[in-house]
């Protein structure tokens, strides 16, 4: 995977991971693009399009659009589950998330996206493995000083 | 000095303003506090500050002045200020900027923090925006931990491996003897991204390939088939992500070695017939077993199943599945034609299908797909399609029709008839070339010409805002004019027109709004033609003569030279020499640049004569925007004939040479 953006209707940014180095300018004119050009399919189309050299798959949870670019060998119909399995993370820690969530804990977002997918790869298959993960690691922000704990092997 | 506000309390500040202006104020405003909050080293509250930070950059808004602190946080012993911290690296810094590097001490320590989490966000931050330095800095920390059992870290250390590979080629060596035991791991986070790894390093090296072909061909199969584990399940499928991703990494193995490809092929039979496909997740795990036979060594047999499992995405509801179904048909349809064929109904259906990618890959299957056979039946379809399609598909449409025509046209006739098909209902979007290529097709069909003006000055009634039919047809009726009135059509009734109802037509294109210069051009051309075919001649020559002071300069040029012809070559009218040819030449450039001094010469053996008239100019104009004309008078030109052109382009001479054996009998005729 590219990156992965997370838009409104309106076309606000609620979420952008990047996973290839690029300038800030460009990063905002493929953003503007990119949204400009999902914003604008119907709701009868299919969820991937090519974009420049691109694919893209998209796909809508209630106000938020979730939209990843992948690569020619890359397999669209998993990463439908990809976005999916996120969906599902953010679903079970926020308890029924809605788009007001990530706009208020946006770095939340981050961690959790950050526990599942490293380098756009997925790292953890396990649901409950990621949530275990960002449960401990929250736990943590309340440690004042970082102790040296001895963490056995954990799963 | 008051405590900055609270990261939740200034989004919900910005989200109360009502114009652009009122939350660039906001924004500017608490940009200027925590700017003296950084001045002031305040360590409390600085990740406060950058995570406000990182939002208002999240809003565009510019937030480079944060850089340093996120750096300040990394190195702080806080897990919030770590947490914090790297998630603005990876946010606001990147490898361009020499700020990044100073990360790279950072991050060495946290990857060998005693807590695993703090080594998980350093491995993180790597993998996701590691430069190449800092990945030759790093990678044998990175080594080490892949070598570790925590499978939380060795996981994390596989991809973050996988992404210095990418950085640092090279070092892809220092990462072999840790790969050894990886996927003799339980844990599928470690599978799965051990297997990607993998991956990276056969992709990228022969010899790595042919070092793990063996051993790796025997776990993969192994893991394929081993049992289910519920907490990895999708839907009863158990761990989807990670049989894609060995079904891939098969893919690579068997490519171009038919040993490993023959050893997969039962297991990638297994899993295609075996693989539930009522949901999405099974469709994928099919998708990819597909594009893995596909690509290496298989059977014949395996890739029939294959195709199968694509003409039954096809007819899934999923309009999703449609498309990756086209899409792979798509680049199979050459190697395995026939296979194709067998769904050959089923993607002329998608061609009605609403999604406009679906369509489009429908389209060009089933360009692919025509043939001899299936010639009349698919043209239906697809002139269909040209009728109803967006104007977006219309010119590759119209264009893959007439080659399809060209290639099996079972009859002349039926040939005719789908061009003028195409070019009454796609008309307009038709590209400029097929004017000529038409028209020269047309020409090669002798015995069609009379049914062929006939249906084009038809059409010219009914619609001349077309500009390739009008230009098609103009030509045409130039050329078959007496056919056309002296009404000899044997495919169809034949139509009466007198002489002076076509030239209204085509005088009416002259002065149309609608039409072209191109189109003009064509017009005034068959006009003068119809000089030696009409017995109108003093009508024609009064319109040639009106055109003389045109304002369309090409316009002018042609009437200008017609005049002449009229006044100067008009005693041979009467009695025409039949073995004295009057060819015009029109010369024009599609180059970019003018041609200049362009003299047109020729060549010709003793036994026949030739005169050369001077040319209307010797600048031919860029990009077709006019031609240059010039008249040539030949005695018996059935001899061979040097043509040489000589003419500057872009400064320097060029000079080009052709033979010409036959000057084209209906040039002279």
């Amino acid at each position: 995977m590219q990156f992965m953006l997370l838009f409104s209707r309106q076309g606000k940014l609620r979420l952008q991971k990047w996973y290839v180095p690029l300038s800030d300018k460009e990063k905002k004119k493929i953003t503007r693009e990119l949204v400009q050009t999902v914003l604008a399919r119907k709701p009868k189309m299919c969820s991937f399009l090519e974009w420049r050299d691109l694919k893209i798959v998209y796909k809508r949870y209630a106000s938020l659009y979730f939209c990843c670019a992948i690569e020619d060998q890359d397999n669209e119909l998993i990463t439908l589950e990809i976005i999916h399995r996120y969906v599902e993370l953010l679903d079970k820690y926020f308890g029924s998330v809605c788009e007001l969530d990530i706009i208020f804990n946006f770095e939340k977002a981050y961690f959790i996206l950050d526990e599942f997918l490293l380098g756009g790869e997925a790292q953890e298959t396990s649901k409950k493995n990621v949530l275990k993960a960002i449960e401990q690691a929250d736990l943590l922000q309340e440690v004042r000083h970082l102790i040296k704990i001895t963490v056995d092997k954990v799963f | 000095m008051p405590a900055p506000i609270r990261l939740r309390e200034l989004i919900r500040t910005i989200r109360t303003a009502r114009t652009q202006a009122e939350e660039r104020e906001m924004i500017q405003k608490e940009c200027a506090a925590i700017r003296s909050s950084f001045r002031e080293e305040d360590n409390t509250y600085r990740c406060r500050n950058v995570a406000k930070l990182l939002y208002m950059h999240m809003l565009g808004y510019p937030a480079h002045f944060g850089q340093l602190e996120c750096l300040k946080l990394i190195a702080s012993q806080k897990f919030t200020d770590k947490r914090i911290g790297y998630l603005g690296a990876m946010l606001l810094l990147d490898e361009r900027q020499d700020v990044h590097l100073l990360m790279t001490n950072c991050i060495k320590n946290d990857l060998n923090h005693s807590t695993q989490y703090v080594q998980g966000l350093a491995l993180c931050t790597l993998g996701c925006m590691g430069s190449s330095e800092m990945c030759r800095d790093l990678a044998g920390e990175v080594e080490k931990l892949l070598k570790t059992s925590n499978s939380y870290l060795r996981k994390k250390a596989a991809l973050c491996a996988v992404h210095v590979i990418r950085k640092v080629p090279e070092l892809m060596e220092m990462f072999l003897p840790a790969t050894k035991n990886l996927l003799s791991e339980k844990n599928h986070g470690v599978l799965h991204t051990s297997v990607v790894l993998l991956t990276e390093m056969c992709e990228r090296s022969p010899d790595m390939l042919a070092h793990f072909r063996k051993h790796l061909l025997i776990i993969l199969k192994n893991l394929i088939m081993s049992g289910y584990s519920p907490e990895h399940d999708v839907s009863g499928i158990s761990d989807p992500f990670l049989q894609v991703r060995i079904l891939r990494l098969l893919r690579i193995l068997g490519k171009s070695d038919d040993d490993s490809s023959e050893a997969m092929n039962d297991i990638l039979a297994q899993v295609a017939t075996n693989t539930e496909t009522s949901k999405n997740v099974g469709n994928a795990i099919l998708y990819e077993t597909v594009l893995t036979i596909m690509d290496i060594k298989s059977e014949s047999g395996l890739r029939v199943l294959a195709i199968n499992i694509l003409g039954r995405f096809l007819l899934n509801n999923d309009k999703n599945i449609r498309y990756v179904a086209l899409t792979s048909l798509l680049k199979t349809v050459q190697t395995d034609h026939n296979a194709v064929q067998r769904h050959r109904s089923t993607i002329v259906d998608c061609l009605k299908d609403l999604d406009v990618s679906i369509k489009r890959r429908a389209m060009e299957l089933s360009f692919a797909l025509v043939n001899g056979n299936n010639i009349r039946g698919m043209m239906k379809e697809l002139l269909y399609f040209l009728d109803s399609c967006d104007p977006e598909f219309k010119a590759d449409c119209a264009s893959g029709v007439f080659l399809a025509a060209e290639k099996y046209a079972p009859s002349k006739r039926w040939h005719i008839d789908t061009i003028m098909r195409v070019l009454t209902t796609a008309g307009s979007y038709v590209r400029d070339d097929s004017v000529p290529n038409l028209i020269q097709l047309i020409t090669n069909s002798v015995e069609m010409h009379a049914y062929t003006v006939q249906r084009l000055y038809k059409a010219l009634l009914d619609d001349i805002s077309q500009q390739p039919l009008v230009q098609v047809a103009s030509w045409c009726i130039g050329e078959y004019g007496d056919l056309l009135v002296s009404g000899q059509c044997e495919e169809e009734e034949p139509i009466q027109v007198t002489e002076d109802e076509v030239l209204d037509v085509l005088e009416g294109l002259l002065v149309s709004n609608l039409s072209t210069p191109v189109t003009r051009g064509y017009a005034l051309t068959a006009i003068m033609k119809l000089s030696t075919r009409f017995s109108s001649v003093n009508r024609i020559k009064k319109v040639v003569s009106i055109y003389g002071s045109s304002i369309d300069v090409e316009l002018q040029q042609r009437a200008v030279e017609y005049n002449a012809l009229f006044k100067k070559y008009d005693h041979m009218r009467a009695n025409p020499n039949p073995n004295i040819a009057v060819i015009t030449i029109h010369a024009s450039n599609s180059t970019e640049a003018d041609m200049t001094d362009f003299v047109f010469q020729a060549a010709v053996p003793k036994t026949f004569q030739l005169q050369l008239l001077s040319p209307s100019s010797n600048v031919v104009p860029a990009l077709n925007q006019g031609t240059v004309t010039q008249v040539i008078r030949v005695l018996n030109p059935q001899k061979v004939s040097l043509i040489k052109l000589t003419y500057t382009l872009k400064g320097s001479a060029v000079q080009d040479l052709a033979e010409v054996n036959n000057f084209p009998p209906q040039s002279w005729q």
